[in-house]
This record gives structure tokens, sequence and C-alpha cells, in this order.
């Protein structure tokens, strides 16, 4: 019993870390099933099959590479427009300011389902032709919201004086954004980028009302999942976790490092 | 863009700011010579940052004129200006090291060759081996140190310090406050020192300027001001004073003033009026006490009272006495005296008529 007090905590964070990743483990093993009938949910047989002749079933990989240009498109656009907006509504007073930073959050708080059916009759009404880039343009515009809240909340953290001990410093408009002030919102932008990115990478109600006929990597598992996903699918996702898993520890490790590095300094004199 | 040069005279002429109906800096007029270190003391709110945010370029004047030497740099941008500031709280750039923010005003104005010019300036400030720190690793001091080598090490005409110890312990500034003296002296450049300490400026400045809702009351060398204040807001804020409302009965070398029905002398050429009303002051460790009924010299000032408090600190005593008009005066004596007073004491408050001083009667407290 006092064991169980003491280790009590430990215990549950364990338990509920198991509870997270069993469903990423279960793809990640089944990744090296070989299924005995349609549907890969049940173990049958080691095979290394589906990660050998990793794009061997139609449509996986060009659905894969379809999404990952959308995601780094719409990101890239979407971070731009929205770090112009965030330095806008910080730096400037001008009409429509507090109405512009309410709507700014309206995609963030509209359910999807809306956004995408609202989206799709607005294009149709304009005859646009649904595909790429309607999922492109649909993208950009959730990745906007994100990426002006992150970069927002940056700026206002910015001690105004820096920018002001920069131009003093015989820099000009141009050369303190450059050296001063974008360094400084640059890790909040790279955030949001990133979140934009993974949101877009596997957005599926969205981008089913404005795809047409293309097919995103989560519209693919989607459709596949009636006939039965095949073992690729499995070992895709699995290849991408371990690529975000790895991104993460190295970071962590890096960071570790020069913490490490910067104490044994400071201990040094 | 030349930012090294010689040390050069600031002026200010009739410099006005307005932030809508508030006047923050009213109508300043004031010259600050080169290699001179210069304190602008006033409470906050007084304008002294304001004025100082003019000459650094990073408020606009509403009205007058900026020159450094000859030069007019009212509407000039900060940027290719021949001065630089030591911010409040430092504004060290986080991302920077230390050595690249030393460096930034060299790098901005397209000097390659930095290295010898930073090592030199981080050897003055004595932090040539933190040059690879970032300053979230530096104690207040370090960084307090790094924002004046930055500025410094462009060579600036005029070296702006805006609350420079403000951030610091009360054991550091006494420290940063001679470190700064002794790097003023080194290079030579003219510092102006913005302050609401009244010790800080008279402690570093050659030349204290107290400022008050916007407008120099009094400026002059700190002895000057302090011993002789024109005005009962300088007498106050600069030290404490003691002061009594009166008229000037006779005129002559030493003015004769009746307040409360007593006599007292004021010599003129210490005092801001000579007829009408006046209120006379004077500090209170030229105040001494003696026993009521004990015989004072001739010719001194007295007025009698009583000992409500007796703080001993050591190399002195600090009384406050009460007078027949209900004021509370402060006097401090050196632990010279042979006995020392007790609250509820009836005593005589004496003092020579040459360290009185004269006011004028409208703005007494």
């Amino acid at each position: 019993m006092r064991w169980l007090r003491k280790n009590l905590i430990p215990i549950i964070g364990i338990l509920v870390l198991v509870y997270l990743f069993i469903p990423i483990a279960v793809v990640a093993v089944l990744s090296f099933n070989k299924p005995a009938g349609k549907f890969n949910i049940a173990w049958n047989e080691f095979s290394l099959s589906a990660w050998q002749n990793i794009c061997g079933v139609p449509g996986v990989c060009g659905s894969f590479v379809t999404s990952l240009e959308i995601g780094l498109l719409a990101t890239l656009v979407g971070t731009i427009f929205g770090t112009m907006i965030a330095f806008a509504l910080v730096r400037y007073r001008f009409r429509g300011r507090s109405t512009t930073n309410l709507l700014i959050f309206l995609p963030m708080a509209t359910p999807e389902v809306v956004l995408g059916s609202s989206l799709l009759a607005l294009f149709l009404n304009l005859a646009f032709p649904l595909g790429f880039w309607t999922v492109v343009i649909a993208h950009i515009m959730f990745i906007i919201s994100f990426v002006v809240v992150a970069v927002k909340a940056r700026l206002q953290g910015m001690d105004p004086r820096l920018e002001e001990a920069a131009r003093d410093l015989y820099a000009d408009a141009r050369s303190t954004f450059r050296h001063v002030t974008f360094p400084l919102v640059l890790p909040g932008i790279l955030g949001a980028a990133l979140l934009g990115f993974s949101l877009s990478f596997d957005d599926y109600i969205i981008s089913a009302f404005n795809a047409g006929t293309l097919v995103t990597f989560p519209i693919y598992i989607w459709g596949a999942a009636q006939r039965g996903i095949p073992v690729q699918v499995n070992a895709l996702a699995t290849l991408v976790f371990v690529i975000a898993l790895t991104i993460v520890l190295v970071s962590q490790f890096i960071n570790y490092r020069r913490r490490r590095m910067l104490e044994a300094g400071m201990s040094a004199d | 863009m030349d930012a090294s040069g010689d040390v050069q005279d600031l002026h200010l002429l009739d410099l006005t700011k307005a932030f809508g109906d508030f006047v923050a800096v009213d109508d300043l007029t004031l010259t600050i010579p080169a290699g001179s270190f210069f304190a602008l003391l006033g409470p906050s709110g007084c304008g002294k940052t304001t004025t100082l945010r003019m000459v650094a370029g990073l408020e606009d004047p509403t009205q007058g004129q900026i020159l450094l030497g000859e030069t007019d740099i009212t509407h000039e941008k900060p940027y290719k200006r021949h001065v630089n500031t030591v911010f409040q709280s430092y504004a060290l750039f986080p991302h920077l090291d230390i050595f690249e923010n030393v460096a930034f005003g060299l790098r901005r104005r397209g000097i390659k060759n930095v290295e010898p010019q930073v090592t030199a300036m981080l050897e003055l400030v004595e932090l040539g081996p933190l040059a690879r720190r970032k300053p979230a690793q530096l104690s207040g001091g370090q960084q307090q140190r790094v924002a004046v080598a930055r500025a410094l090490i462009n060579q600036p005409g005029v070296l702006l310090l805006d609350e420079p110890l403000g951030a610091l312990d009360l054991k550091l500034r006494r420290q940063m406050q001679i470190e700064l003296k002794r790097i003023q002296t080194e290079v030579g450049t003219t510092f102006v020192h913005v302050t609401h300490d009244q010790e800080e400026a008279m402690t570093m400045a050659d030349t204290v300027a107290v400022m008050n809702k916007g407008r120099i009351e009094q400026m002059g060398a700190p002895i000057d001001i302090y011993d002789l204040p024109q005005t009962s807001f300088v007498a106050n804020f600069l030290g404490q004073s003691n002061l009594l409302s009166g008229s000037v009965n006779s005129g002559g070398d030493v003015l004769e003033v009746s307040a409360q029905g007593q006599r007292f002398g004021v010599p003129s050429n210490r005092s801001v009026v000579t007829s009408g009303d006046i209120v006379i002051g004077v500090r209170p460790e030229k105040l001494s006490l003696a026993a009521a009924g004990e015989q004072v010299a001739d010719g001194r000032n007295a007025i009698p009272g009583r000992v409500t408090d007796a703080s001993f600190t050591g190399v002195s005593t600090q009384y406050l006495v009460m007078t027949p008009w209900d004021a509370e005066w402060v006097v401090f004596e050196q632990n010279r005296a042979s006995a020392i007073m007790r609250p509820g004491d009836e005593v005589t408050i004496h003092w020579e008529v040459r360290h009185t001083f004269g006011l004028a009667p409208a703005e007494a407290v």
C-alpha cells in the first residue's frame, strides 16, 4: 500500500502514455504483417513486403506526395500572409483592426464541416474547377488563423526597447527588422508553420468537400478503409511517425548539449 | 555616415514635447558642455526621459531644436545620429551573444573588421571572458556593462543613460556609479544621465539639472545646488530642507525677516527675493540643538521647539523637532555633542545666518 502511494504518479503517467501510444504501436506492428484476408486487423505472419515495396499499391504514394505538396505550399503561403497580418494587427492602428482581430479567430472556431461545405458552395458559384488549387486555398485559409495567433503573441511579448536600441545603434528600418525583429519572432513563426503543416497534412473534412477528383493521403485512406487498407499505408504512417520523432529527438539533444556546455562554461569561472 | 568624431556641446533650444494636452517637456533650453557628466534629475513624469528620447531621436519634438555642436539633429533619424543610448533595463538583444551585441553598431555601419574594437571595449568594461555568453546568462551588473559597451563602442558625441542603475541592488549601484564615472573619465565622452535618485546624480555628475513638470528648476554643480537651492521644489527634492514663511522687514547685506513672531537673518546674496514675502530655509545638518534656556550665541538664528523623535544612526543623530507653529523640523547632529536629546525635551534650534537661504513664496510648500 505504501509502495503504491509512493509510486502512484509514475504508474498513472506510464498508463496514460501507454494509452496514447497503443494506437501508433498497433499501426507500426501491423506494417510488418501479412494479412490473412482483405483487412489488416489481425496478426497473421511477419512480412517485410509492405516496406520493400512501399509504393506497390496504386495510389498510395501518389496521394502521399499530393498531401505533402499541398501541405508545403499551403504552409508557405499561409505563414507569409499570417505573419504579415500579425505585424499589421500589432504594429498599426487602423480602421477595422479590432474586427479583423475577431474575424481571424473564426476559422478556428467554426466546425470544419461548415467551413468545407461553404467553401464548396463558393467555388461552385464562382465555377472554379475543384482540385489541387481549391484544396490549397482552403488550407491556406485555416493556416493563416493559426499563424496570426502565434506570431501576434510573440510580437506582443517583445520588448519595444529592443527595436529602439537597434535604431539607436545605426540600424535603419530594414536592418532593424532583419537583425532584431525577425530573429526574435522567428521561433513563433516556425512553430506556427509546423502546426499549420500538420493540420493541412491530415485534414480530411475540408479537403474532401473541395478536392473534386483529387485524392489526398487522408482521402485515400478513407476510401481504402471500405475495401481494406493496404499494409503500405501502415508503413507510410510509421515512416512519418519515425521521421517526426527523429526530428524532435535531435532538437532535444542539441538543446541539451548546448545547455550542458553553457553550464560547464558558467562553472568554469 | 561617420559616427566617430570630436565630442561636441549639446544644445537644446526651446524644446517642447506635448502628448495631446499633456506637455511633457515645456520650452526647455539647455547647453550640455562637451565632455561633461550631466545629470537630469527629477521625479517620475517630470519629462526627463522624454527629453532624453528626443535627443536620441526616439521621440519627435513638438517644437524647438536640438543641436549637436553646429549640426541640427532635431528631426534626424535615430540611426543617423551621433548619439547612443544605454536603455533602462538595458534592452540587450537576447538572441545575440555579448560580442555580437557590442559589435551591433559597428556592423550596421558597415565596418568589416570589428574584432579589435570589440575586444578592446569588452576589456574596458572587464567582460572579455564572457564574450560568447548570451545576455540572459549574465548578472544584472554585467548586463549593465554590456549595455554601456554596446553604446560606447560607437564613440558617440553624446552618451545617453536612461536610469541605468535602476535595476541594480544598492551595493551594486554604488559600485557601478564609481565604474561609470571611471569609464567616463577614460573615454571623455559627454554623458547625459537621467535619474530620479538625487544621491546618484550628486555622486556622479559634474552638473545637475533638477527637472519638474517639464521645466528645469535649477542647474549647476551638485554642491552649489545643494548649498543654495533656488526653489522650494529643489530644496526638498535634492536633500531635505526646513522651510518657514515670513516677510522681509529691512534690506541690506543681511535681510531681516520676521516669521512666526521671531526675527531671522538671511544673507541677501543667498535670497531669491529681497523684499515682501519670503520663505527662508536651512539644511538639517546646518542646525544645532541646545537645551531650552541654555544661552545661544548672539547673531545666530534660533527657534524654540520640542523633540518628538531621536534616531541614533552611529555617526549622527537625526531629530524631529516640533516648532510652536506645529511644523516638524529635521535636525542632523554629529555625535560630538555632550548630551543626546530625548523625545519630550524642550530645545532651541539654532544655526548660522550664513547657512540660511531665501526662496520666493509663491511655490512654498
